[in-house]
This record gives structure tokens, C-alpha cells and sequence, in this order.
């Protein structure tokens, strides 16, 4: 007797996984932030920008997951989190390595716009 | 002293003590359920081919290792459990303790850590001893996991070997996948054979027995057993992914088989590969039937000419014969299963791993 095992239900599904290949994710808007704006590299993710931002305190907007979302090249929704930032600059206050996060998060705004641009163009191509 | 006596030096270091004779020999709860060949073909290897004394006591019980990790059973209980198995051993005349199962290896060695630096905790275990059995708590003089001891008579195996882990149509080593369980070498480095870094145990075997061992990415990861991952049926897609990760990273290397050191890590690692295959129709080998699993007690009754079937192979998810085959050892496939007196157990049916 053969038994095809293809219709059995488990109940649960494989995990998929959240692996990074960091060969793979597109690091162009990293590397144009690092290289308009060295002190970006300073950051040690402390969280203390996200910690005092009133933005943060209202909204979804998170400047450190930001960071960190962007340096893996997980671009995805960025953007429209970005708008919810007033640009105050108190995160640019207690930042302990100095880093010029106002112009950080200006930067982004504007690469990632460009970004967004140019995916909605190719997807309307497509489309077409 | 040279660039190899220093070497030499630094790998003592990656040692440990393993008895010699006299062993007290705990079976696992999993091992007894699944792969019940390999804790005979264990005694059956010490007593008769290596004229070991090993002293088994039906009074033995569970760990409680498994409720222990899953938060049922509290730490004073276990403590109390594992003093009570030590008390055994001290009753039969013992002082080598040979646990079978993994997560009861890092459970004795939990306990006695705790014990080492918290005598307190000990006097306070003892006590409970005391009050529940009246028995007295003792300690062993070596703990040893079962893989240990094949391990260390390694050599006398491969003297006595009538088969070696080589293809015998190709004259090549057989490829193997080693994997040890986390429990048994990631907790207490100390107590186990190379430590975290370089797990020696079923490598040692492998070599000493002809075949190859398969350096692979994901070498080190675990399996995905971790109890609380898989006890609970949501959870186990985690589990399984575990596994899965395993599969993909060593399936480049064309593993001809896989041997594991702990039972839950056969275990999954044997039947996740019907579940990979049932829901995405995929195996992880060039014949499309799947990487047979052993446990090293099965290598080595492979090695030592045991008959695979009464080894109990026959329990085994992904079927053997494609390695048996490449072995070359005899087998008859019409006495797989076949039970004691000859008497014809159920056959399972052929599985395919393919969609319609």
C-alpha cells in the first residue's frame, strides 16, 4: 500500500524565517545617510533619541527602530512613519555620541522619497 | 615545550573523566518509546563485546526532566527525584552514573552544580530524601552520558568492527552529519567530550569507524526540540523551522546519513522529515526518500555486524536500507517487521513525498 502524505493536516504550519541576507537587501539609502552624514555612524542603538521624542509618545514613529530598519535595508513602510516626525530636534539633544539625528531623519525623508518614487513609477510600468 | 605539546595541553583541557567499569545505567523516557533497539544494543555492546558490568534497577524512574522544562515539576521536586536515582546507584554498589537520555544528562548536571555551590541546598535535598524514602543521599563519583562511555571504547568497536562507515561500491567514507544535543554539551561544557566549542564525542566515533564527517553551516544550531517549542502544537511550526534550517544548509553536502546524541534530536530530526515532506513535498536527499537518522548506538551495532533489524531500525520514520545498501550489510527485508516468536507486526505503508 502507498500512502501519499500530501493531504494530512498538522495543525500548524513551518515558521518562516526572519533571516537578513544582508547580500541580498539594498543598503544604497544606508550608505548615502553614512556618507552625507558621518556622525550616523556613531549610533550605538542606546534608544535614547526614541526615548525623549514626542512624536513617539503619540504615534508609531520610532527614530531607533527607524535606524535600524534602514541599516538592514528593510525599507518598507519607513517613510510614512517618518512623517509623524515634528523635526524638534530633542533627539539631537540627548543623543550621547553627538549624532546629528535631525539631519539623520531629514535625509531619510528625502532618500526615501526618491525611493518611493521610483518604486511607484516602476510599479505604474508594470502595470502598463 | 613545543607548538604540539602545547596543543596537546590545551585539548586536555576539552576532556573529561569517564569511568572505566562498574556502570549505573538510567534509560530515557524517549529513547524506550522510539528508538527502544538502541538502550539494548547499548547494554548488549558493554556486556558482551566489551565485558563491561552494568547494573540496571527497575526502580529507576523519569527524571521529570520534561515537566521540569515545561514548568510543571518545581526544582526542589526534581532535586529530590535525582537524589533518589543517586541513592540507587549508591545501593547497587556504583559510583559511575550513565544516563541515556540528554536532557537527563543536563538535569544530573544541573543538579549537581547547584549542589556544588549551594551546599545548603543540598543538606535541605537530603532532608527531603530523608523524609520521603528514608534513604540517604549519595553522589556519583563520574557522570558519563551513555555516548560518553561509546566513546571512550571507540577504538575496541572499530577493533571488533565488521563493517566500516565506507560506501562499499565506491571504497569512499560515508558522509555524516554528527549533531549534539544542546543539553549535553551547551550548558555544562565542562562535563562533556570537547566542550562547547569542539564536541568531540560523535565525531571521535564517526572517525575511528571510517567515515567523514560533514562541517555544515547550521552545524551547531539546535533542532528545535526545546520542549516548550514543541509541547505546545502552536508553537511547533518554530520547531519545525528549526529543523528545516538544519536541512537546507546540510543538504548541499549530500549527507549519507545523520547521528545524533540526544533522543529528542533523533527523534524530530527523523520524523520532522515526514512533516517537511507531507507539507511541502520536498526531502532533503538525491533519492527523494529522505536522511536516514541514527542514534551512534545504531551505528555502532551497524559497525559491530548486528542485524539492523534487531537493532530497531525497523522504528525509524525515513527508511535505512539506502544506507544499508551503501554499507553493504545483510539484511532481509522480509523480516523487518517482524515481531518476537517471528510473529508479523502491522507494516506501515510506502510513503510518497509527492503533490498530486
Amino acid at each position: 500500500m502507498i500512502e501519499n502524505i500530501m493531504t494530512k493536516n498538522w495543525g500548524y504550519q513551518i515558521s518562516q524565517t526572519r533571516k537578513i541576507n544582508l547580500d541580498e537587501v539594498d543598503l544604497t539609502i544606508a550608505q548615502k545617510i553614512l556618507d552625507m552624514e558621518p556622525t550616523f555612524r556613531l549610533c550605538i542603538s542606546c534608544g535614547g533619541c526614541t526615548a525623549t521624542c514626542t512624536a513617539g509618545s503619540f504615534t508609531d514613529f520610532n527614530i531607533r527602530r527607524v535606524n535600524l530598519m534602514i541599516r538592514r535595508g528593510q525599507l518598507d513602510g519607513l517613510y510614512e512613519q517618518l512623517n509623524h516626525c515634528m523635526l524638534c530636534g530633542k533627539c539631537h539633544l540627548v543623543c550621547p555620541h553627538g549624532v546629528n539625528t535631525r539631519k539623520v531623519i531629514l535625509l531619510m525623508k528625502q532618500l526615501l522619497s526618491e525611493y518611493e518614487s521610483h518604486r511607484q513609477i516602476n510599479k505604474e510600468e508594470k502595470n502598463v | 615545550m613545543n607548538q604540539i605539546e602545547g596543543k596537546q595541553k590545551i585539548w586536555a583541557e576539552y576532556q573529561k573523566e569517564i569511568g572505566d567499569d562498574n556502570f549505573f545505567f538510567v534509560r530515557s523516557c524517549i529513547r524506550q518509546s522510539f528508538f527502544p533497539g538502541s538502550e539494548q544494543t547499548f547494554l548488549k555492546i558493554m556486556r558482551e563485546y566489551l565485558g563491561k558490568r552494568v547494573i540496571e534497577d527497575y526502580r529507576h524512574t523519569t527524571c521529570t526532566g520534561i515537566g521540569y522544562h515545561s514548568d510543571i515539576v518545581k526544582l526542589p521536586t526534581i532535586e529530590t527525584v535525582v537524589a533518589r536515582h543517586f541513592s540507587l546507584m549508591a545501593e547497587n554498589g556504583c559510583e559511575n552514573y550513565v544516563p541515556s537520555c540528554v536532557t537527563s544528562f543536563g538535569i544530573y548536571s544541573e543538579i549537581l552544580d547547584t549542589w556544588e555551590h549551594f551546599p545548603d541546598e543540598k543538606e535541605r535535598i537530603a532532608q527531603f530524601l530523608k523524609e520521603a524514602t528514608g534513604r540517604t543521599l549519595a553522589t556519583p563519583k563520574n557522570l558519563a552520558h551513555t555516548s560518553d562511555i561509546i566513546y571512550k571504547f571507540r577504538n575496541e568497536i572499530a577493533a571488533k568492527a565488521k563493517f566500516k562507515l565506507v560506501n562499499k561500491k565506491t571504497g569512499q567514507p560515508l558522509k555524516v552529519v554528527e549533531h549534539i544535543g544542546c543539553h549535553y554539551s551547551k550548558m555544562f561544557a565542562k562535563r562533556s567530550q570537547g566542550g562547547q566549542e569542539f564536541p568531540h564525542v560523535l565525531v571521535g566515533m564517526i572517525e575511528a569507524w571510517g567515515g567523514e564527517v560533514i562541517d555544515y553551516p547550521e552545524r551547531r544550531h539546535c533542532c528545535g526540540f526545546g520542549f516548550r517549542q514543541y509541547l505546545v502544537m502552536a508553537n511547533r511550526g518554530y520547531s519545525v523551522a528549526n529543523s528545516y534550517k538544519k536541512f537546507e544548509s546540510m543538504e548541499p553536502y549530500h549527507p549519507d546519513f545523520i547521528v545524533a546524541n540526544c533522543p529528542g534530536c533523533a527523534m524530530f530530526m527523523d520524523k520532522w522529515q515526514y512533516t517537511i515532506g507531507s507539507m511541502e513535498g520536498r526531502t532533503f536527499d538525491q533519492e527523494g526518500k529522505g536522511i536516514p537518522v541514527l542514534t551512534y548506538e545504531e551505528m555502532a551495532g551497524l559497525v559491530l555486524g548486528i542485524d539492523p533489524w534487531e537493532l530497531g531500525m525497523q522504528m525509524h520514520q525515513i527508511p535505512v536500507e539506502t544506507l544499508l545498501d551503501k554499507m553493504g550489510v545483510d539484511y532481509d527485508p522480509d523480516k523487518k517487521f517482524l515481531g518476537f516468536n517471528d510473529e508479523q507486526l502491522p507494516k506501515p505503508p510506502e510513503i510518497v513525498f509527492q503533490r498530486d
